[in-house]
């Protein structure tokens, strides 16, 4: 599953060639994100004409205020909004998704292989085509501005992308494992459970993280969904200030666009093999 | 693909003891029946499968047929829904406003995933070739596809392409008179196209694990041919990757069809100036939830699912061209 291969081509450009290449994508990529580390530490005024690419004089003031919050709500509110519903998320697509796989993966069923069908057909699906009627539904239910029109889809395994990539994780498991679990007398529940589950580690902490970060990161969703102030996420908070002062408080809206990348950013650094493996087989089996 | 547990003429192969019979080592096969999934298999898998039932009933296939009713209706979410026929659908293509949106999509998807993509490809080519660090490259090149959906990125985006900011006065230190491309109608769709292409990484990772799978005698025999380098790009990179190519192209502008948060905030939440970055979803929201016309909005998706639909189907169709599959591959 791992993506080691030994020898691959040496050839092309030298080496001194190669690495200026990539030293200089390396640069327009993390750009804007330096930009945005020394920005969140320049005098507003500073921000946009200053060329500097990082401040001449740090200062912490923009991260100072901060700590006042963002139209009389605290910046912890938001933070603890958005972990909610990530780590809510992150709960459902793990347990729905990988019930849903196993039972495409590893139970004989009548019925199967259409559903699989169908299933993979929703991947390709436009999710705007869906959030008129969604809307419609959670309103007469009185669901909006409340977390669960938010989450009630991880829970119910919608999330096709992460159903496949453990399917595709599961059928590549020996089935020998599971068979010999079926004669020492497991159940369907059994084998998921005990067998199945811990060897699919990889392809749950994978969909996890993914599932983390777009969740975090979501803006559709909340943006339909929650309307009041103290239920906002990040995402929102963000665009609250925006709202709110879009010329004169550059310093916080910065400083606030890096506090809110950061746990993306730590997930990132600490996963990014997973993630980077787990994108990368999503595209080689068909 | 399939992989079978139960054999015919075995029942209730979940209590564990009648399993084996007919079916242990050197057991003779049981006469060729039909393979048919037993009760308890059914049951297991109806089982495991019910919250995904229930999630494509409730969240997928009703929300789709009900918002088809809709699109041949006028609903403003307080009163009851209006049947207007077509309605929905002459008033759109009779609207300004939607065609822009249409052209502006278009112009996203048709600019922003080519580029996108081939710069993905060529990071991947770079990345191939085993040097030092390239991990580390690798991971720092993948980073931005997970920050760039984000409402932050879409905020940095707009300070660097604002008036006078950073991309303005390079722009000017080459002699080019500009202005920022934000406030700029004709300009801002790039800052966009440009977040997007800055976002090179899923696709690259997907390529670069493509390209260690082309076996490398293919490149020596090339090169004793006398192939050179454009050739053998052509020639064996190309067609030995168009399975990976594929699924890049097909997800990528799925992807792009469905912008919304970076448009909006990249904006401003206007999607403007002049409509300028009018993409197809940001009209969709402003049409359904800020001016309650539900089943304009709902027609304006169905609209977005057929096309989408077609596009799917025309990448499927052309498959056949020019993906080639290894012969008895996986």
């Amino acid at each position: 599953m791992s993506l080691r291969y030994a020898a691959v081509r040496r050839r092309g450009p030298g080496a001194l060639a190669w690495h200026l290449g990539a030293l200089a994508i390396l640069a327009v990529v993390l750009y804007p994100v330096v930009w945005t580390i020394g920005a969140s530490f320049k005098p507003s005024a500073d921000i946009i004409g200053g060329l500097d690419l990082l401040p001449a004089d740090p200062i912490g003031d923009n991260y100072a205020r901060l700590t006042e919050g963002i139209a009389d709500i605290p910046i912890s509110t938001f933070f603890l909004n958005s972990a909610y519903i990530a780590i809510g998320s992150v709960i459902g697509v793990v347990l729905s998704c990988s019930l849903t796989a196993y039972a495409f993966a590893k139970v004989r069923f009548a019925g199967r292989n259409i559903m699989f069908a169908v299933m993979i057909g929703t991947l390709l699906l436009p999710y705007h085509v869906l959030i008129i009627p969604q809307y419609v539904l959670f309103q007469k239910l009185e669901l909006i501005n409340t977390f669960t029109p938010l989450l009630i889809g991880k829970y119910l395994a919608t999330d096709a992308f992460f159903v496949f990539l453990m399917v595709q994780f599961m059928r590549g498991l020996p089935k020998e494992l599971d068979e010999a679990a079926r004669l020492d007398g497991c159940g369907h529940l059994r084998t998921y459970w005990s067998i199945v589950m811990p060897l699919c580690r990889p392809a749950l902490v994978t969909s996890a993280i993914f599932t983390f970060i777009n969740a975090w990161n979501d803006f559709m969703g909340p943006l339909l969904y929650l309307n009041e102030p103290d239920k906002y996420t990040v995402s929102l908070g963000l665009k609250m200030f925006i709202d709110q002062d879009a010329v004169a408080d550059y310093g916080g809206m910065v400083a606030m666009s890096l506090v809110a990348l950061l746990p993306v950013l730590a997930f990132f650094v600490a996963f990014q093999r997973y993630l980077i493996d787990g994108m990368a087989t999503s595209g080689l089996k068909g | 693909m399939t992989h079978i547990h139960t054999s015919p003429g075995v029942l209730d192969a979940g209590d564990g003891r009648s399993v084996t019979k007919g079916n242990g080592p050197g057991g003779t096969a049981p006469p060729a029946a039909p393979k048919r999934p037993d009760r308890r298999e059914n049951v297991a898998g109806y089982l495991f499968m019910s919250p995904w039932i229930a999630g494509f009933l409730f969240l997928i296939a009703g929300p789709m047929v009900f918002s088809l009713y809709l699109s041949f209706t006028e609903y403003n979410l307080f009163e009851a829904p209006r049947w207007i026929g077509l309605q929905n659908f002459t008033d759109m293509f009779a609207d300004p406003r939607w065609r822009q949106s249409v052209e502006v999509t278009s112009w996203y998807v048709l600019i922003g995933t080519p580029i996108k993509l081939a710069a993905a490809l060529a990071v991947a080519m770079l990345l191939a070739q085993k040097r030092w660090g390239q991990s580390f490259y690798r991971a720092a090149f993948y980073a931005p596809s997970l920050i760039g959906a984000s409402v932050s990125a879409a905020i940095v985006w707009r300070a660097l392409f604002s008036d006078d900011a950073i991309v303005d006065r390079t722009q000017k230190a080459f002699g080019f008179e500009a202005g920022g491309w934000i406030g700029d109608p004709a300009m801002i769709i790039y800052a966009l196209i440009a977040l997007t292409v800055w976002q090179f990484g899923a696709p690259m990772v997907i390529f670069l694990a493509g390209l260690k799978q082309v076996p490398r005698e293919l490149y020596e025999a090339a090169e004793v041919d006398g192939a050179g380098p454009w050739r053998r790009f052509f020639h064996i990179t190309l067609p030995m990757i168009s399975p990976v190519l594929f699924f890049n192209v097909l997800l990528e502008t799925i992807h792009s069809f469905q912008i919304f948060g970076s448009a909006y905030i990249v904006s401003n939440g206007s999607c403007g100036p002049a409509d300028a970055t009018l993409v197809y979803t940001c009209y969709l929201y402003e049409q359904g939830f800020v001016n309650s016309r539900m089943g304009f909005a709902s027609a304006m998706g169905w609209l977005l699912l057929v096309a989408v639909g077609l596009v799917t189907a025309v990448l499927f169709w052309s498959q056949k061209r020019w993906v080639h599959y290894e012969e008895g591959g996986r």
